[in-house]
């Protein structure tokens, strides 16, 4: 488009943003930092090809996604993003411990007030359900400060659900 | 010493030396982990960030690096960010559960005199040297 102004990583780059710059939706200009952050994490090259393996409609979130994980890693550059999932790990575990004893007083109490009739009413175990089980080894780095991932809370992961 | 190349260098296919960054954290036996880490972030990249930090610190970097960009390779759209979102799910889950339980546990206890009745004479022992009318609880004792 001429006259428009160049996107955010062509004026990082210094360079003609052509009508089909690949990065021009979603960099806008009036956001350099979005860029600039992404690509010191990730380098504009390979942020490019990973935006040009994808369909159009799943660009948007992919950039959101990586500009979310390079946050992450400029704010942590040990642990990353591999902090808040640690963090969130743990919650889930301590949140199971508390659901593990909450069923077991709901038994008991059950069994207190009939005695006779064994009670079939535990709520069902939903534990295969938590991520966790499928991730042990992350659970071996070292926690983090929860305030990092505090930040980044703060930040909405994406305007929408996510989660597929 | 050709042989003791580490993977990075093997795959840049350059000359290893004495103080390459990467052959402490990418070992010549797993040529994939270093592949992964540059095909995301770029073997420059991923050589910058390594000496900005410490050296006691680098391994754990290299570790959560490698993890990520696994991540991304499996889910090129949402990459890691994609298990935070399912752990805040998870959470979510969990939290609701725990409140729906906690409400369970206290209507239980607060609608079943009998059993607080019978938790009270089971606890108290002594009760049954006080006289019947003395002891508060309705219905229990027989009268």
């Amino acid at each position: 488009m001429a006259g428009s102004s160049p996107c955010a990583s062509c004026k990082l780059l210094r360079r003609r943003c052509a009508k089909d710059c690949i990065f021009a939706p979603y960099f806008p200009s009036d956001d350099p930092h979005k860029f600039a952050i992404v690509h010191k994490v990730f380098g504009a090259s390979n942020v490019s090809k990973m935006l040009q393996e994808l369909p159009l409609h799943q660009r948007a979130d992919a950039v959101s996604s990586l500009v979310y994980e390079a946050n992450a890693r400029v704010r942590d550059p040990v642990y990353g993003c591999v902090g808040a999932i640690s963090y969130l790990q743990n919650q889930v575990s301590q949140l199971q411990m508390q659901l593990a004893v909450a069923q077991a007083e709901i038994v008991c109490i059950q069994m207190q007030q009939e005695p006779v009739m064994p009670t079939s009413q535990t709520y069902p175990d939903e534990k295969s359900h938590f991520l966790h089980d499928n991730l042990p080894q992350y659970l071996n780095f070292a926690s983090p400060s929860s305030v990092i991932y505090d930040n980044l809370k703060r930040e909405s992961l994406f305007g929408h659900d996510m989660v597929s | 010493m050709i042989s003791g190349r580490c993977a990075a260098c093997k795959y840049l296919r350059r000359r290893c030396p004495s103080d390459c960054i990467f052959s402490p954290y990418f070992s010549p036996s797993d040529p994939r982990r270093f592949a992964c880490v540059h095909r995301i972030y770029g073997a420059s990249n991923v050589g910058k960030m390594l000496q900005q930090l410490p050296p006691h610190l680098r391994a754990q970097a290299a570790d959560t690096l490698c993890f990520e960009a696994q991540c991304r390779m499996q889910d090129p759209v949402y990459g890691c960010v994609g298990l935070i979102s399912q752990l805040h799910e998870e959470i979510h889950m969990a939290e609701s559960q725990l409140a729906k339980i906690q409400a369970e546990i206290t209507f239980l206890n607060c609608t079943a005199p009998e059993a607080q009745g019978l938790q009270i004479i089971e606890a108290n022992s002594n009760l049954n040297s006080l006289l019947p009318e003395q002891i508060t609880t309705v219905g229990l004792y027989p009268q």
